[in-house]
């Protein structure tokens, strides 16, 4: 049995990297410090129901098994005589695939477009036209006394990035209020105690309290490290906060800009503003104002929500403006392990960080024309790579529609209806698990993804399949199309 | 066996003296040799020849470069390369991308570029990068001037200590020198302060950045790295900030020995601004010039500004903050934990702003009035002043009076009444010009086997149509500007890349890093290091360092420390 130590997690984008696995004989049998998405996906990524392990190819509407070199002769055919073809996902794969993957793109001039797209794009798109002061997340962990996750639940979806990162974690500056937490738990929970038992004595019905106005607690007032949720709902992560705000739907973008009022001083002239009563706004304001260091997480709640980019303008501009008077961050909360890594590589090779269309020979970018989604919803190209994501499953109908209509490749590990709806699939192996290789945390810190165990024979890395089909796309191309 | 002959050019090699004669180079196996037999014949009569040019100092790859290119779709529209056989398509201008970058300064004759700021907790991130940039050899300097480390064993005075961190660090990272970025300041930025001049304790750390420069400095000479500190001053794009400047050189004056360099100052012309404001603004180069004069331990590079839409990019964090409020333009920051800081505006300078047009006239002041040219280097200090491609034009406002005039007489009318430019005459000759972009560089960066033509010597070679017996060059700027927009040939370790300002053949080129020969690892000796560390960071020790043959084409340079342990 041998223990790996300092094993970077293929989860999310908090990309922890102090996991330890261990193996036996080319199997984990164990996984200690991940969360249970993670320890989920390193003791189950075997199971053959979900695996992709051989080669396919669609033969008289049926998916055939075929050897791994009929499957790459067919997407470089299918590639190679493509007009507009399409190379889509990359979220989930390394740094090291997704060079390979623009170079291919640009050789059958096509568009490479991530998942960036459909989930984090508006944030570029704001930042692109606003700019962002951002930090990596020891700056956070080190200094920051204000946490704030705008519409985003890192408990559930990114579940150790408070433990690790921020108001769990223990900073130079900074400590843990992981105690504070559990101290202010076990009175809750005495207090429901202590209810119920005075119910039982008492022999009455308890009535639920009513909601008073929300009003901020009285430790506030001390120095403590303060975590906030800012959130339409009440969510597992706004239990553990020491404070929760909540907005109406789709009205983030009305908050955000009445606290850039508030944080300059000006007035509001209503009660409330997105449902959220104003004098507690001001006190939010004044909390916002008088941090040592504050920091927004924002997530796909307010990117994809009414107002998308504007939403992110909006928050990215209060973190500027409170820039002026104290010091603030502000942090997108990526999804895939390796979103950032997609953008960052496409960014350096091509200059844009998703929907680069090589179509004119060198590298364009309009998102809205550019766009996977946007391309297909118009019906434009005729053909498509996907790799490591499962649009047919989160597309728009239509623009799936579309996709699954012309010819599809698809390189992943798992089954998914993108593989299903697929006309060549081919296995790949796990990045971080069974091939090792580059990905970037949200923060844009390059880890090392390693290799654990060894993949199933057939599964090659996805950096290998993606040379091969562009070596025969180039052979194919240089024979005028006679391969 | 590989060979070739470059024939009857005009040699330039000041390291050997050659200045302009009629000469034969010879090149065996990627090297510079006595003689050849066979082989491809270059004819160069009529042209001039020089070693490859060096850049000390251009913002190139990395997270921060990165995020400008991100940031500014408009940038890149305007400006696009096509896919050709040979070569990847890109995007420029400014901030061009990786392929593009290495294309551009080939096609100009450049063989050899240093990205000068790289956060050490994202070297990989630098390393990915230069790895996609071809054409050029590269290396990066790690940013160490604010990091926790450096300023804890330096309080205590612990020289040793620290320059086996450094040593650890240049290993870690694969860097190739010690960057001070506005020393101590980055860690002040960390919550939203600075410090004032050179004597301003940093917050929390009680050691001022005085302290800290003059203790790189030690530990640089403990390490015997190739190249100095590489220091972007505490104050810089301050008016009035030329007495922190002149500071910081005195600070070091001392730790001198046997008259060499032991500080480079980097993109001088942001740290050579007099006044009490911007209304007041005006040069200081000549305060600058003097006291470089008449010393002999440091060296610079210009930083000259262009007129152009570009981008301001360094790890100067509170800068970057200040141009923001100044431009309202869009804006990135991006504090590295425990290490650095980032910042990024696009920036627009004018020939009609007084400001700018001064700062122009500043670049060209201090490579003029500094007599010395192995002391000043031609930089751009790319993109932050204007980008690289905009080489040939300084060269031509160095070498051409009548050049520096032109622009004169549309720039700002007060620049014009008071620049101490128009009253300086001095042209560099070609010689000078080759010290400036090739010989001064390798020099100061201990490139042994670049910046020149002598046998042993990297063939690293640029041919220029240019003929200096035939034109009097001072006086036909735009011949210079047209030869080195295009060099007739770049040769790249003895393989012809750019044939007359076409890449004919794309290569890779090697990436240095400084591998300091110390008796042991310094984290392995010491376990309570390794647990502060990743108390410090929130990724793990081993995670941290960039593994040997990261990227491909990595190069080791030896250093021998002398550190006693």
């Amino acid at each position: 049995m041998t223990l790996v130590k300092n094993v970077t997690c293929p989860i999310c984008g908090t990309l922890c990297d102090d996991l330890e696995v261990e193996v036996e004989e080319n199997s984990i049998v164990d996984v200690r410090n991940a969360c249970a998405i993670g320890e989920a996906k390193f003791l189950n990524f075997t199971d053959p129901k979900h695996r992709n392990l051989k080669p396919l190819v669609r033969k008289g509407g049926e998916l055939t098994e075929v050897s791994l070199d009929e499957a790459v002769e067919r997407s470089a055919q299918i590639l190679a005589h493509a007009q507009y073809p399409i190379l889509y996902g990359w979220s989930c794969t390394s740094c090291q695939a997704i060079r390979v993957g623009i170079e291919l793109a640009e050789e059958v001039g096509g568009v490479i477009d991530n998942t960036s797209t459909v989930c984090h794009g508006p944030s570029i798109l704001s930042i692109q036209s606003v700019g962002i002061p951002t930090c990596t997340l020891g700056q956070v962990r080190h200094r920051a006394d204000l946490v704030v996750y705008w519409a985003s639940d890192p408990y559930s979806a990114h579940p150790r990035h408070i433990e690790r990162y921020t108001s769990f974690s223990d900073g130079r500056f900074q400590e843990s209020e992981w105690e504070h937490y559990v101290t202010r738990l076990r009175g809750v929970l005495g207090k429901k105690r202590l209810s119920r038992a005075s119910a039982r004595i008492s022999m009455r019905e308890v009535s639920i309290p009513p909601i008073a106005d929300p009003k901020l607690p009285p430790e506030f007032e001390t120095e403590k490290r303060k975590l906030i949720v800012v959130d339409v709902r009440k969510t597992r992560s706004a239990e553990i906060a020491d404070f929760f705000i909540q907005v109406e739907p789709n009205r983030d973008f009305e908050l955000l800009q009445a606290l850039r009022l508030l944080v300059k001083d000006e007035e509001l002239e209503v009660d409330k503003v997105a449902g959220v009563p104003v004098d507690l706004l001001e006190e939010f304001a004044d909390i916002l104002i008088s941090c040592n260091f504050g920091i927004f997480f924002f997530g796909v709640g307010l990117t994809m929500s009414s107002g998308k980019h504007r939403n992110i303008d909006a928050a990215i501009a209060l973190t500027k403006d409170l820039n002026y008077r104290t010091k603030f961050a502000i942090m997108p909360m990526r999804g895939h392990f390796n979103v950032a890594g997609a953008n960052i590589v496409s960014t350096w090779q091509t200059g844009y960080p998703f929907a680069v269309d090589f179509s004119h020979g060198y590298p364009r970018y309009n998102p809205g024309e550019t766009s996977a989604v946007d391309i297909l919803q118009r019906d434009e190209s005729d053909a498509s790579l996907i790799i490591a994501s499962d649009p047919v499953s989160n597309f728009p109908r239509n623009a799936a529609q579309n996709l699954v209509k012309n010819p599809m490749i698809t390189i992943d590990p798992v089954v998914s209806p993108t593989t299903m709806m697929a006309d060549v699939v081919i296995p790949s192996a796990f990045v971080g698990i069974e091939v090792e290789g580059t990905a970037y945390r949200m923060d844009c810190v390059p880890l090392p993804m390693k290799k654990i165990v060894e993949p199933p024979k057939i599964c090659l890395p996805d950096e290998e399949i993606l040379r091969r089909i562009l070596l025969q796309v180039r052979q194919i191309r240089q024979t005028g199309g006679k391969a | 066996m590989k060979e070739l002959l470059i024939k009857n050019g005009f040699v330039y090699d000041p390291l050997n003296k050659i200045d302009g004669e009629t000469m034969d180079i010879a090149v065996r196996d990627g090297k510079i040799v006595e003689e050849v037999k066979k082989g491809k014949t270059i004819d160069a009569s009529g042209m001039v020849v020089m070693p490859g040019g060096v850049d000390i100092h251009s913002h190139i790859a990395g997270a921060k470069v990165n995020s400008g290119r991100l940031l500014r779709p408009e940038d890149h529209y305007k400006d696009v390369e096509l896919k050709t056989v040979l070569t990847r398509s890109g995007v420029g201008y400014s901030i061009p991308s990786t392929f593009t970058t290495g294309y551009r300064y080939s096609r100009m004759g450049w063989t050899t570029v240093m990205e000068p700021a790289m956060p050490p907790l994202k070297a990989k991130h630098t390393h990915e990068e230069l790895n996609d940039t071809p054409m050029v050899d590269k290396g990066a300097y790690p940013l160490l001037g604010s990091n926790w480390f450096v300023l804890e064993y330096l309080r205590a005075k612990m020289y040793g200590e620290c320059a086996a961190f450094v040593a650890w660090m240049m290993n870690a990272t694969k860097g190739y020198a010690i960057k001070l970025v506005n020393p101590g300041g980055l860690e002040a930025w960390g919550f939203g302060r600075n410090v004032r001049d050179i004597d301003d304790p940093v917050p929390n750390f009680d050691i001022t950045p005085r302290e800290i420069i003059q203790g790189l400095c030690k530990v640089n000479q403990i390490l015997n790295l190739p190249h100095t500190i590489h220091v972007h001053i505490n104050n810089l794009g301050k008016p009035g900030n030329y007495v922190t400047t002149l500071e910081t050189m005195r600070c070091v004056e001392n730790l001198a020995t046997d008259n060499k360099p032991i500080m480079h100052l980097t993109h001088c012309q942001f740290s050579a601004f007099a006044g009490e404001d911007w209304r007041t603004f005006k040069s200081a180069s000549e305060e600058i010039a003097e006291y470089v004069n008449s010393h002999s331990h440091v060296t610079l590079d210009m930083g000259q500004i262009v007129f152009t839409n570009t981008t301001t990019m360094t790890a100067d964090g509170p800068f970057q903050f200040t141009l923001y409020q100044i431009t309202g333009n869009k804006w990135v920051n991006n504090d590295v934990e425990t290490e650095t800081s980032s910042g990024i505006v696009p920036f627009q300078y004018k020939r009609k702003n007084y400001v700018h047009a001064t700062q122009w006239t500043i670049g060209l002041e201090l490579a003029l009035q500094i007599k010395d040219p192995w002391k000043i280097l031609l930089t751009t200090d790319h993109p932050n002043a204007g980008p690289f491609t905009a080489y040939p034009k300084v060269i031509t406002w160095l070498m051409s009076r009548k050049a520096r005039d032109d622009v004169m007489k549309k720039v700002n009318k007060k620049t014009r009444r008071k620049a101490p430019l128009s009253a300086i005459d001095r042209e560099y000759s070609l010689y000078e010009i080759a010290i400036a972009t090739r010989a001064g560089q390798a020099k100061a960066l201990g490139l042994e086997s670049k910046g020149h033509l002598g046998v042993g010597a990297d063939a690293d070679i640029s041919v220029y149509n240019l003929d200096p017996k035939k034109t009097n060059l001072a006086d036909n700027p735009e011949a210079i500007t047209k030869a080195f927009k295009k060099a007739a040939y770049t040769i790249k370790d003895g393989e012809i890349v750019v044939r007359d300002g076409e890449v004919v053949n794309s290569v890779n080129g090697r990436t240095y890093w400084v591998k300091v020969e110390t008796q042991a690892n310094l984290f392995e000796i010491e376990p309570e290091l390794k647990r502060a560390f990743e108390k410090y960071y929130t990724v793990k020790y081993e995670n941290y360092l960039v593994p040997q043959n990261f990227s491909a084409h990595q190069t080791p340079v030896t250093a021998k420390a002398r550190i006693k342990s």
